[in-house]
């Protein structure tokens, strides 16, 4: 039971976090306070999907050590065995530790070292440019209904137009009663 | 079965306490009223969101995020709250309740769905099997970059990453067109009005 919460305990940690943001983004009236709280939302997806990518034991997806060179193949056994060897030579005394290196060995599908997955990693890149650029057109959005409502709280523009509109609805009123 | 248990102590501190930091600015950030603090608030969020994905092996990552989210992102809001106003309004009492429901509602079914993900860190899971692994196979015999990130993004997936480019160009291009190049102010478009009329 400890151990189910341990191993998503980070998940959770990061709905929390998501919780957050997307209360900020409901609950805030002023324009600027809601982007700020889509940010924490979307950091918080961004948390998300690099936790998952993690993998125990593993490095940065960066290239080192014989796995640099290149070349592939007439590697394999050598990888193994080194596998094999660095398992054992660690001397850690908890047998199942020493098996889930040699399991890590299996799963690094012949490299020397085992890296976390690049392939999120990629994609987060990806959303966090797309991320700032979205803010930015969003706070230039919140510039102009400045310059045109002369504030930036959600409920105060909504009572500017209701009022607006009231005045225009009377205006005409009492243009047809004058044509009539 | 390698879940927790295998990983190392020191890591799983390192994320409690991260991850702690980050719920604290979090909620700081959901009650504050002054927008100054608010905004360098976030810009200490990403800081230590960024710090946390190097303990995660995301160093990638951890450097776009401290450049483009604690330095870009901060100052945009910066400029925009510089340009609009400096506190917020509080929010009432009844605007407060139907979002917490809302949320927690949200919270609660992704707790529920958590049940079924894979174990942190574990290396079956199926996002870390198939695809990724792939990459990390091919890029020593097919690519001279070492960095697997790199390698993924400007030559397996370049096209998407030329389409982030053009994302970024639109956006760009929408703020230049919604604000203008700064000839435009409120006082001279009353003035063109009253020109005209």
């Amino acid at each position: 039971m400890l151990e189910f919460v341990l191993e998503r305990g980070n998940y959770w940690a990061i709905i929390g976090l998501m919780m957050i943001g997307l209360y900020t983004l409901f609950a805030a009236t002023n324009f600027i306070k809601k982007l700020v709280g889509l940010s924490i939302f979307q950091t918080s997806i961004i948390l998300f999907y690099i936790s998952l990518s993690r993998i125990d034991g593993g490095t940065a997806p960066i290239l080192y050590g014989k796995d640099a060179k290149g070349h592939g193949g007439g590697h394999d056994e050598a990888n193994a065995a080194y596998g094999a060897g660095e398992a054992a030579g660690r001397g850690v005394a908890d047998a199942a530790h020493g098996a889930s290196d040699a399991a890590h060995a299996g799963a690094s599908h012949g490299m020397e070292h085992i890296y976390s997955n690049p392939l999120p990693h990629v994609l987060m890149l990806t959303a966090i440019v797309v991320g700032v650029a979205t803010l930015a057109v969003g706070l230039a959005i919140v510039v102009r209904i400045r310059e045109a409502y002369g504030t930036i709280e959600s409920d105060e523009v909504r009572t500017t137009d209701l009022e607006v509109a009231r005045a225009e609805y009377a205006v005409d009123k009492s243009e047809e009663a004058s044509a009539a | 079965m390698i879940g927790y248990a295998g990983a190392d102590l020191a890591i799983a501190l390192i994320n409690v306490i991260l991850l702690g930091l980050l719920f604290v600015i979090g909620v700081a950030i959901a009650r504050m009223r002054s927008l100054f603090a608010i905004v360098m608030l976030s810009g200490i969020y990403s800081l230590i969101s960024a710090t946390w994905f190097v303990a995660l092996d995301a160093v990638d990552v951890a450097f776009t995020e401290a450049a483009v989210g604690a330095g870009i992102s901060t100052a945009l809001l910066l400029g925009a709250m510089l340009l609009t106003a400096r506190t917020a309004k509080p929010e009432t009492g009844a605007m407060r309740i139907v979002p917490i429901l809302v949320v927690i509602a949200t919270g609660a079914m992704l707790v529920y769905a958590t049940i079924d993900l894979p174990a942190f860190g574990d290396p079956d899971s199926p996002a870390n099997t198939y695809v990724g692994t792939d990459y990390i196979e091919r890029t020593p015999q097919e690519i001279a970059v070492p960095n697997i990130v790199t390698a993924v993004l400007a030559s397996y997936r370049g096209f998407d990453t030329l389409g982030e480019t053009g994302v970024v160009f639109a956006a760009a291009l929408s703020v230049i067109l919604l604000l203008g190049f700064g000839e435009r102010s409120l006082s001279a478009t009353f003035k063109r009005k009253k020109d005209k009329s």
